[in-house]
């Protein structure tokens, strides 16, 4: 109950006196509903994917005899579990890229007096409106010209290259090192301390918390990744998890317990992973707001 | 040239300088490099590309001069992926920012429960695009979708939603839609905390109703993360691909290119009919169309509010 502006998880708008107990019961009840309505997806997805071949178009809600068939054979057909890592590396490097480059350029911005600081940073969030779609042409004739993707590293590299750094983090890190004093800086400075050990001893501890909301942010949005992935990936054993499970899917048809299933082993980890740190996750993505 | 090197060299502040240029330099040059490589310079590859007849598999590269541009005018697959694209910024932004401003009021209304609504809706967010796609042509399919199974059970006339020329669209912006409402729920009640209290309090006072409370007060305070809100919307509604791919993937954009947006047509003519050059003078139109919409809505969306 304070007036200060808070990035806190319960949020009170309200002043008590203008709550009105009916209003409060219909709120209640439309929250309900919209929360169903959000929820309905994933429930039909995971129940379909229990349902054997027979019985999937029968429309019951609930699987008669739910059966594990269709993961089975999604996990022996596919390369499912190699996907999966396949995922887990491009969206790691890319975030632990982004999350020490974006903050060594977002430092220097905020703490540094130099010529062209301006225009630097003008021209790193101008490419914010590049569009993807405008990048992948000449990237592709790019790394066919290197012949990068006839090697594993060199395909990796491929794959991921185009996320090692965004400009929307450069932009979010150069905001919370501008709130930072300068005295720190200057202490440190004095007290001989080398330029990268002040960036990296006292300056990035203190921003710990816009280190874990941009990972989040990175972290999806390389995890997500389709247009180049779908370009560049020519080899099955590459594929990330959103090219795998698309042409998969593409292949099996009307076979939907098997689409499901492959969808459910997609999402149910993401959930998992969500449900245990939704609250740092959120106030993450709200402290990304609040900067942007 | 004459006064201020004496005074510089008194304060010695040129040495201090050029350290911090040095180091800001060196700290920088990495980063420089890949964003001078990754970003500007496929940028002037890609105006270059347009102005050729590129093809991959073909030995010769002519310059075709402002040829590709000028095909484009008079291409009627492009003038529909241009339209669809607008319809779904114009459907999906505001859609997205009334019910995720509605849903972060109702959450404000109540005391018990926000975290676990605001998790809940929250979850299409972090949900894999690819998978969250094939679920939705799963849960509208025109035979076995639970939807239409409701509609006949509400005994309304079943609905034909992505297999229809005229219903796919709005079936993807609802999918798109769902996927975001939860950053717009988050953003907004975020947006809503940050309004001090004793403006409300005031207007109370004041006699002020709820609905003047919403216009005079919150409506306007709002207004940086509305902006916030409209600009990044925009920006990706425009580019809009994955959703559109993976809700009909055998006839990719269809039916009868109803849902093709200007980024998947790109992607077909570059990697499917490898017109590279003339996918490159489009990509060119879908930048500057990005650049002057995100510049106008700065302009023009930007309100200063001061209440202090």
């Amino acid at each position: 109950m304070t007036t200060q502006p808070r990035l806190t998880t319960e949020t009170q708008l309200v002043p008590p006196a203008r709550q009105r107990g009916s209003l409060t019961v219909l709120a209640y009840v439309v929250l309900a509903v919209g929360a169903l309505v959000t929820l309905f997806p994933f429930a039909w997805m995971v129940l379909t994917s229990l349902k054997s071949f027979q019985e999937l178009f029968s429309l019951g809600f609930w699987p008669q005899e739910p059966t594990i068939a269709n993961y089975s054979q999604v996990l022996t057909q596919t390369k499912f579990l190699t996907w999966f890592g396949n995922s887990l590396l491009v969206a790691g490097v890319s975030t632990l890229s982004v999350l020490f480059f974006d903050s060594l350029v977002g430092y220097t911005l905020a703490k540094f007096e130099f010529p062209g600081k301006n225009i630097i940073f003008v021209l790193m969030l101008s490419t914010l409106m590049i569009p993807t779609e405008m990048l992948v042409i000449p990237w592709f004739v790019g790394v066919s010209d290197l012949k990068l993707l006839n090697t594993t590293p060199g395909a990796y590299f491929s794959i991921l290259f185009p996320g090692l750094m965004s400009a929307f983090g450069v932009f979010l890190m150069r905001q919370f090192f501008e709130s930072l004093p300068t005295d720190l800086i200057e202490a440190a400075r004095i007290d001989g301390m080398s330029e990268f050990g002040i960036f990296w001893k006292v300056a990035l501890p203190l921003v710990r918390p816009a280190l874990s909301s941009l990972a989040i942010f990175s972290f999806l949005g390389n995890w997500n990744a389709f247009l180049w992935p779908l370009i560049v990936i020519q080899k099955p054993e590459l594929r990330t998890l959103p090219v795998g499970t698309a042409l998969f899917n593409g292949e099996a048809g009307t076979q939907w317990g098997l689409i499901m299933a492959a969808s459910s082993l997609a999402v149910i980890p993401v959930l998992v992973v969500f449900a245990f740190f939704q609250k740092q996750i959120i106030e993450g993505v709200v402290l990304t707001g609040m900067k942007g | 040239m004459t006064t201020i090197p004496s005074i510089a060299r008194l304060r010695r502040p040129g040495s201090l300088r050029r350290r911090q240029t040095i180091t800001a330099y060196t700290f920088l040059a990495v980063p420089l490099v890949f964003f001078l490589i990754v970003r500007f310079l496929p940028t002037f590859t890609a105006l270059r590309l347009s102005l050729f007849d590129w093809n991959i598999l073909k030995e010769v590269q002519p310059y075709v001069g402002f040829a590709n541009y000028d095909k484009l005018l008079h291409d009627g697959v492009f003038g529909r992926a241009l339209v669809n694209t607008a319809l779904y910024t114009i459907i999906g932004v505001p859609a997205q920012i009334v019910l995720g401003l509605a849903t972060a009021l109702l959450l404000g209304k109540i005391r018990k429960l926000q975290g676990l609504f605001r998790a809940l809706y929250f979850a299409p967010y972090v949900t894999p695009i690819v998978a969250s796609a094939w679920v939705w042509q799963w849960l509208f399919s025109p035979q076995f979708g639970p939807v239409n199974t409701l509609l006949v059970w509400l005994h309304l006339p079943p609905q034909p939603f992505l297999t229809s020329p005229s219903q796919a669209l709005a079936t993807t912006a609802a999918l798109v839609v769902w996927q975001n409402l939860g950053f717009q729920v988050v953003l907004f009640l975020a947006g809503l905390a940050a309004i001090p209290r004793t403006y409300y309090e005031a207007a109370e006072i004041d006699g002020a109703s709820g609905s003047q409370a919403f216009w005079k007060i919150t409506l306007p305070l709002l207004n940086p993360t509305i902006v916030f809100s409209v600009v990044t919307g925009t920006i990706s509604y425009l580019q809009l691909f994955t959703q559109v791919v993976n809700l009909n993937f055998t006839d990719q954009g269809g039916p009868l290119s109803s849902t093709m947006t200007v980024a998947l047509y790109i992607y077909q003519l570059a990697f499917g009919r490898f017109q590279t050059g003339y996918a490159s003078a489009i990509t060119v139109v879908l930048f500057v169309i990005i650049l002057a919409i995100t510049l106008l809505q700065l302009r023009f969306l930007t309100r200063r509010v001061d209440y202090g």
